[in-house]
């Protein structure tokens, strides 16, 4: 009989994780709990939204230290701090979102609050995991959740679609990611990133063949978590079938995750591998955002406009990834939280206009809408305009941060291939605009029905929109303490 | 000897998977795939991984196979009949690039330069301690946490099982 020593961890390391569980499973009980006297079913989003809160105050606690537990696979760091925040942020601004969105489409069940909250645990776990394996199981959590709340609209035959062609195409995504896992296991002989870097800069960079494989698949498993191209073909289903609230989430938190795990396995582990990753992300950058820009301009349906819109935001991100600076890393963070604020505010008034069985997602339905409820317009114009990056907003400074970071490394063709896109985005961003303002309306807005959740969530987003754009120097230099320790 | 029992094992693999392909008759093919589990889990315990063999045989050939086996049942699968060819232009292309694939394979294999992490964990070490308190081991100690966070993985595709699959919520 010998004793099994549990080593010693850090509780506060995963406290945030422990949080969020256990509100999940709260959720879970007071719905079955009180389901028929609790025919609201409020408290539910009131529960999940302290939950949120709380596990933001304690992952805040940590700030400023480095913590590794876990025997060194589980990174507390402010590289992984700044993405919790993301992460909780997007979270809570989607149960804000979800909350009136759920109950008119009759899929207010409990367990939609249960399963946001724990894909919000799978990302933690993915920004914060200093070994493979811990990624990799973190994006388990995340991508099931995930499948599963796309095809909540159980009687839509569009969602079961969705979420069937995300689950097959995500599962065979998985499969590359761990072959790649399994491969570098095989030749490096560790899981941990730190390990593995020690081990490519011992051999003086790769030279093995299987490693350099296993790079390739870890890359395409994650890039197809991140929707670039090629690996893109399920976005715009997936969120076309895919209840709005719950295509807000995807197109930040998992991508947001996607891009913390890309960074750090990338920067970290392949750190003195640049040269070769870095061409492969450069061309992926390239084909990313040209595709979803120029497949953006043709869309008539706004979720679907949406989604190519949100493959070319990846574009950009890969663009930070490539130059693989301190800047690019520090710029990533800083658009994704931009891209959080315009992106769940542009879905949220997407929500606020729809009615049950009458989605309200052809563009052309906006027209009009300028002069029928002006504030919503003026704060769509807003999201529109930040997307495509025109100041004084988010956007723009987070894509001048990435772009800087390109050129400051040396990329200045990208860094053009860049702008050029950009100003193309600008066509079908602004084309909302112009429709709201300039065309007569060619059919009836019925009377909204605002929550007001939605309203604070629309509000949030355009503080933060506004307030990243305007005052950017404070959230920029709280990124860029994150990136000191990455390497 | 042993060398002799891997071919014959490795030979009996890769034929039920290479019959489970061409085979038209599911439940044949899923008999197929029994016999490719079985084989493989002997591969495993060649290797001196005997815990893994075991979880192989209880959990792929035992409880996914029954599960498989009780939907073609419940289907009732006919014989598949020759259905037309959904993805032509697939075809060409997709041969090639498994005939490059294979290639690579064979030459990553031929370079030799898998070596895995060898420094404790020799085969008179693993012997000596015993394969399933060595993982056992390892998954409380060095692997705890994504090992705890596995039971929130099931506990998720436990209600999305659910949540799909249920008449009536």
């Amino acid at each position: 009989m010998t004793n099994v020593s549990i080593m010693t961890f850090n509780i506060l390391s995963i406290l945030p994780i422990l949080i969020l569980s256990g509100f999940g499973m709260i959720v879970l009980l007071v719905d079955v709990l009180s389901s028929r006297r609790l025919g609201e079913k409020n408290l539910l989003a009131y529960i999940s939204l302290i939950g949120i809160i709380l596990a933001a105050i304690f992952a805040r606690s940590p700030a400023g230290t480095t913590l590794f537990s876990f025997n060194e696979s589980f990174a507390i760091d402010n590289y992984s701090l700044f993405f919790n925040f993301i992460f909780l942020l997007s979270t809570g601004l989607t149960i804000l979102i979800s909350h009136s969105y759920i109950k008119r489409e009759e899929i207010n069940h409990g367990e939609y609050y249960a399963l946001i909250l724990f894909s919000t645990i799978g990302m933690m776990l993915m920004a914060a995991g200093a070994d493979l394996l811990n990624i990799f199981i973190g994006l388990e959590v995340m991508s099931i959740s995930i499948y599963i709340l796309t095809g909540f609209k159980r009687s839509k035959l569009i969602s079961n679609e969705a979420s069937l062609k995300y689950f097959l195409l995500g599962a065979f995504a998985t499969g590359f990611l761990l072959y790649g896992i399994s491969l570098v296991y095989g030749s490096t002989g560790a899981i941990n990133l730190k390990q593995i870097a020690s081990f490519i800069a011992s051999k003086g960079g790769i030279s093995d063949p299987v490693l350099l494989m296993g790079m390739g698949l870890i890359i395409i498993g994650l890039g197809f978590k991140v929707a670039s191209v090629p690996f893109h073909a399920w976005v715009p289903d997936v969120y076309e079938g895919a209840p709005t609230a719950i295509t807000a989430f995807m197109s930040v938190g998992p991508k947001a995750a996607g891009f913390a795990a890309f960074l750090r396995i990338l920067i970290t582990a392949f750190g003195s591998a640049h040269d070769e990753w870095q061409k492969i992300i450069y061309i992926l950058a390239i084909l990313t955002m040209t595709t979803g820009n120029v497949i953006a301009i043709a869309q008539t349906n706004i979720k679907r406009m949406l989604a190519y819109s949100s493959i070319a935001h990846a574009g950009y991100l890969l663009i930070a990834l490539v130059s693989a600076n301190d800047m690019g890393v520090s710029g990533t963070l800083f658009y994704m939280l931009a891209y959080t604020f315009m992106n769940i505010g542009a879905f949220a008034i997407v929500i606020v206009l729809s009615r049950k069985g009458d989605e309200f997602i052809q563009i052309n339905d906006y027209a009009g809408l300028g002069f029928k409820h002006p504030l919503l317009a003026l704060a769509m114009t807003l999201f529109m305009f930040s997307m495509a990056g025109v100041p004084p907003t988010a956007g723009f400074v987070g894509k001048f941060y990435i772009f800087s970071a390109a050129i400051k490394s040396g990329y200045i063709g990208l860094a053009v291939i860049g702008v050029i896109n950009s100003v193309i985005s600008v066509y079908y961003y602004l084309r909302i605009t112009v429709i709201m303002y300039m065309k007569e309306p060619t059919r009836e807005f019925a009377p909204l029905t605002i929550s007001p959740l939605i309203v604070a969530a629309i509000a949030i987003s355009v503080i933060g929109t506004l307030h990243l754009g305007i005052f950017p120097s404070k959230v920029m230099e709280i990124a860029q303490q994150a990136t000191l320790m990455l390497k | 000897m042993l060398a002799y029992l891997f071919y014959i094992v490795a030979a009996i693999t890769v034929t039920t998977a290479v019959y489970l392909i061409f085979e038209k008759n599911p439940v044949f093919g899923a008999l197929y795939l029994i016999q490719t589990m079985v084989s493989l889990a002997v591969l495993y315990i060649l290797l001196e991984a005997q815990f893994v063999a075991a979880v192989q045989i209880i959990v792929y050939a035992g409880a996914i196979m029954v599960l498989f086996l009780f939907v073609i049942m419940l289907l009732n699968l006919d014989i598949g009949e020759e259905t037309k060819n959904a993805l032509p232009y697939q075809r060409i292309p997709a041969i090639l690039m498994g005939i490059a694939l294979f290639t690579i394979i064979c030459i990553v294999i031929r370079s030799k330069l898998l070596q895995g992490k060898q420094d404790q964990y020799t085969t008179a070490f693993v012997q000596g301690v015993g394969n399933t308190k060595l993982i056992g081991n390892l998954l409380f100690t060095e692997y705890l946490l994504p090992f705890e966070i596995t039971s929130i993985l099931l506990f998720v595709a436990a209600i999305g099982a659910i949540m799909l699959a249920k008449r009536k919520l």
